[in-house]
């Protein structure tokens, strides 16, 4: 693969990562918060896997695992919140989360 | 060819992940995940990453997405939101200012500096092996080289699994949240009167 488009592979990445950095920052469903969470794992993915195609080292694939499986834990957690959540208050969004407010 | 699939992917997965942000329905928005979870996999796939792309289609759109949709269909939260109302003046053009600025360095770095962008030494831990070598060599690596990583990973799903267990378990004394009494005092906050529109 040319140069040029491993580039673009990094670039794709820092797009679709700012489009998660901006639904996280501006939505406040905890359900698609969590979605956008997820675009911004997807994107680092994508370019780890550059990055150890570019420089020809396995690792880059390796640390994707691990990644993969920090974000089912996310996932995880983060739905037994909003399970949590949606049983105190029905459709609840991120800005009725004041239980622990000081 | 590699260049076609990419361009094609890069669209895929461009347009699932504007998407996911912009469907007023959350069900919509778990559908453009998967279209984008679905383009990252042959994109994998176009960089020589077999495996990670088959383990991208079960884990994500297999478990993740399948979870997600589940507890929405459980908690019946699958009505269209309002999203003209922006409760925090600003907020969204500031998101966006702050995405630009993310893609602006890294686009600047990237044409810049071009492939030589990405420095250090090449295969420190091994060369990328091509097709059935390549799962084995990841494999290899797993177990050797970041056998620690593996074994908190490992403790890392049980804290997870034990966690959601607690989370989501109902408490005997179950309270409804208390009403946001104390921020009518705070003035003409614009959170308050999007509250009271509940």
């Amino acid at each position: 693969m040319s140069d040029g488009v491993l580039s673009a592979h990094l670039i794709l990445s820092v797009i679709l990562f700012a489009i998660g950095g901006i639904g996280l920052l501006v939505r406040r469903n905890p359900l698609i918060m969590i979605m956008c969470v997820e675009l911004m794992l997807n994107a680092v993915n994508l370019s780890f896997v550059t990055f150890g195609r570019m420089l020809d080292d396995v690792a880059g694939q390796v640390i994707v695992f691990f990644v993969l499986v920090v974000a089912a834990a996310e996932v995880v957690v983060g739905l037994g919140l909003v399970v949590a959540m949606a049983r105190r208050k029905p459709g609840a969004t991120a800005d009725d989360l004041q239980a622990l407010r000081g | 060819m590699e260049t076609t699939v990419f361009f094609i992917c890069a669209l895929v997965v461009l347009a699932g992940g504007i998407g996911v942000v912009v469907s007023r329905n959350p069900v919509h928005s778990a559908l453009s995940l998967i279209a984008t979870l679905f383009g990252m996999a042959v994109l994998f796939l176009n960089l020589g990453a077999q495996l990670l792309a088959v383990v991208q289609v079960i884990v994500y759109t297999g478990a993740i997405v399948v979870l997600i949709l589940f507890v929405m269909m459980l908690l019946g939260v699958d009505r269209e939101e309002d999203l003209e109302t922006e409760p925090l003046k600003g907020q969204r053009l500031l998101a966006i200012l702050v995405g630009l600025f993310m893609v602006g360095i890294v686009t600047a770095i990237v044409m810049i500096g071009g492939v030589d962008a990405v420095s250090g030494a090449k295969a420190v831990t091994a060369p990328l092996a091509e097709g059935a070598e390549n799962i084995a060599q990841i494999g290899r690596q797993l177990f050797t080289n970041y056998v620690f990583a593996l074994e908190i990973t490992a403790g890392l799903l049980t804290i997870a699994v034990v966690g959601a267990v607690i989370l989501a378990r109902r408490p005997k004394d179950l309270q409804p949240l208390p009403e946001p009494e104390s921020m009518t005092d705070m003035g003409d906050d614009p959170l308050t009167t999007v509250q009271e529109g509940h």
